[in-house]
């Protein structure tokens, strides 16, 4: 076995185990920790392809923002995770049935898989030839060259999702003071304060 | 990229770049009271957009690599899409200054969610697909619950969101399968590798794609959601969900169909006759037990959308001449009857209920006559327009040899309109009570008058809508 089959094996094992535990853990805390293992090793997995890009990716967007997010998401939200579990419990049998039957017949569809014979030439007819240019730079290509239509479309849809969590909970409240910086910094001292001079054992 | 395709994509930036130049303007100004303007402003652009479209370009042009596609097609879909966006929205915007619901995103998300159909109905790529239709459905989701302190608005807004995020997990995963099988996203090298004979596996794909699409546009069984965000959301929102996404989504059924699995018609033919047939007999069926009119418009929209489905399913040239001209005049119908459904109301509250119908006549026999076209039309009683755009898509199926589906057809639009007359026989002969009033702003009055009059006049040659559909189906079949 060499040291690529080693951590191959390695990596796949942690990030299968790690991803049972998300589910099964009963503190969503935990679970959540459990997810952070799971995208790191992941992120090995991709590391072992070549895709080191996609790796770092994994570690920076996943582990560093979404991971973090969830995990204030899961501790800041009041959700009784037992009542939950127990509204599941009925519904869990007939889900099972079907989740199932959905398995199975998936299972047909792959068993039986072809794929057009063009297939492989037109998938490699998209990127660079992996020979020529390294992985950041044929992202960089496909992104913003071949599918820049794709990616500012891409940002309408973020600017639409920005624009409806504002405007679905903004509320502008009238009755509460707001800080006004220009108003502070032009406060006179002179008229906004008075000095005195407490003599001891007085007092005002 | 070269300027030409910048130029084909013109109508989109244009859309796009005032969008966001009118958000900025918003929210640096006086925010809502600004937003009467904008939607004029916005409704303007539509119209101007649709007449730039409808009126230059001819030919077929691929862009950006083939994600693209700008042709006949796309350009009638486009037309459509644009002046039922406007209608839509200079209709129901009295209706939501005096509800206080006019926000200045309002115009702008309706702005965007038309920039998504435009690129749906272009699409010629999977990604360039899911993206338009991504756009449009965010887009609506936020305006579905516009009326935030509304529970019933804010229960439409999400259960459009859950069931519409579950859709377009079906329409990802199809579209994997799809690319799996034929190793590209593109429209046309799918076609070029599925030409004889479909693997189970890709047979997967294209039904997963197909129900997906189904829940955009609301067919039967993947209707659920249409009656419970159609109640929720306000009024003119509902109106627009009638009209604009229905044609975007039939349109872009239609353009996935025949540019990408042109060649295998008998796959997905039986998918669309199946969701066509369960769609009318559902919408003719569970129409008649309703109260609400808004809930009734909903499952009218479902049977409409069955007959729709007839022409794409028998997978001819006519058929999709027959499907979009269907569409076109299906648009038309709604926007005049919701014009009236939005000036329905009670000591100045809007109603919806069906009782509060009674005896309209009595009051304002114009608008009661009007609305009596109207429900004709929609019903498909000749010699009405919408007589004729059933008789299209049933002409279609007789044409491609699929009576049985053409009898079903016509069985289902005599059940439906029994509930279509019934809401005539309430608003002349209905229980004596003390009618609803129906208070309209001008443009409403003039979208009532001007489509049923449309609906009696346009029998003489359709408003020559047919030569271009025939234009646009022969670019999209071949």
């Amino acid at each position: 076995m060499t040291v690529f089959d080693f951590a191959f094996y390695a990596f796949a094992s942690v990030t299968v185990a790690a991803g049972l535990m998300v589910t099964i853990s009963r503190n969503p805390v935990h679970s959540v920790l459990w997810l952070i293992l799971t995208f790191l090793s992941t992120s090995g997995l991709f590391v072992l392809l070549g895709a080191e890009f996609v790796a770092m990716l994994l570690i920076i967007v996943y582990v560093g923002a979404v991971a973090v997010l969830f995990l204030f998401v899961v501790m800041m939200l009041d959700i009784d995770f037992a009542a939950l579990k127990g509204e599941l419990a009925r519904y869990m049998p007939l889900g099972l049935l079907i989740g199932v039957v959905l398995l199975m017949q998936i299972a047909i569809g792959v068993g039986v898989w072809q794929a057009a014979p063009e297939a492989e030439a037109l998938r490699k007819a998209v990127a660079p030839a992996a020979a020529d240019v390294e992985n950041t730079r044929a992202l960089g290509m496909l992104l913003y060259d071949r599918y820049f239509l794709l990616f500012q479309l891409s940002g309408l849809i973020l600017l639409v999702a920005m624009i409806g969590a504002i405007l679905l909970t903004l509320r502008h409240r009238k009755d509460v003071k707001r800080q006004n910086v220009l108003q502070q910094m032009w406060r006179d001292p002179a008229k906004a304060m008075e000095l005195k001079d407490v003599k001891p054992g007085q007092g005002l | 990229m070269t300027s030409a395709d910048f130029q084909t994509l013109l109508p989109e930036i244009v859309l796009s770049g005032y969008a966001m130049a009118a958000l900025m303007v918003g929210v640096y100004t006086t925010k809502d009271k600004l937003a009467p303007a904008l939607v004029w402003a916005t409704a303007g652009l539509f119209v101007a957009l649709a007449l730039y479209i409808g009126a230059g370009g001819s030919g077929e042009r691929v862009v950006f690599g083939g994600l693209f596609v700008d042709d006949p097609f796309a350009r009638f879909a486009k037309v459509t899409i644009l002046l039922a966006a406007a209608a839509v929205l200079v209709m129901g915007q009295d209706y939501m200054v005096r509800r206080d619901l006019l926000r200045f995103e309002y115009p702008i998300l309706i702005a965007l969610a038309v920039v998504g159909m435009m690129v749906m109905v272009s699409s010629a790529d999977l990604m360039t697909l899911y993206m338009g239709l991504e756009l449009q459905s965010l887009s609506l989701y936020v305006v579905a619950s516009l009326r935030r302190d509304s529970a019933k608005s804010s229960e439409a807004g999400l259960k459009y969101f859950v069931l519409g995020a579950l859709s377009s997990g079906l329409l990802l995963y199809g579209a994997s399968l799809v690319y799996g099988y034929s190793g590209t996203t593109q429209f046309a090298g799918i076609l070029s590798t599925v030409k004889d004979g479909v693997p189970l596996g890709l047979l997967f794909g294209l039904v997963f794609m197909l129900a997906g699409l189904a829940f955009k546009v609301s067919a039967a069984p993947f209707h659920m959601w249409t009656p419970d965000v159609y109640e929720g959301s306000p009024t003119p929102v509902t109106a627009f969900f009638a009209t604009a996404p229905k044609v975007a989504a039939m349109a872009l059924i239609a353009r996935l169909v025949h540019d990408a699995f042109g060649g295998v018609p008998g796959q997905w033919g039986q998918v669309l006759a199946g969701l066509a047939v369960a769609s009318m007999a559902l919408g003719a069926v569970a129409a008649i037990g309703q109260k609400d009119i808004k809930r009734l418009m909903a499952y009218s929209s479902i049977a409409h959308m069955g007959y729709a489905l007839i022409g794409l399913s028998v997978g001819t040239a006519y058929g999709v001449q027959a499907t979009m001209i269907y569409m076109a005049i299906y648009v038309t119908m709604n926007v005049g009857t919701f014009a009236f459904i939005l000036s329905m109301e009670r000591n100045g509250r809007p109603v919806s209920d069906i009782a509060s119908l009674n005896q309209f006549a009595k009051v304002e026999p114009l608008k009661a006559l009007a609305m009596l076209v109207l429900l004709f039309s929609l019903a498909g009683v000749p010699p009405m327009l919408g007589f004729f755009g059933k008789f299209y898509v049933l002409k279609a199926a007789v044409d491609a040899g699929m009576v049985w589906l053409a009898v079903v057809g016509a069985v289902a639009s005599v059940i439906g309109a029994f509930y279509y007359l019934r809401l005539v026989y309430f608003m002349y002969f209905g229980a004596e009570q003390e009618p609803a009033e129906s208070r309209m702003a001008p443009v409403q009055w003039v979208m009532l008058m001007a489509v049923a009059a449309i609906m009696l006049v346009g029998v003489i040659n359709l408003f020559g809508i047919e030569p271009a559909a025939a234009t646009a189906a022969q670019a999209l079949v071949r």
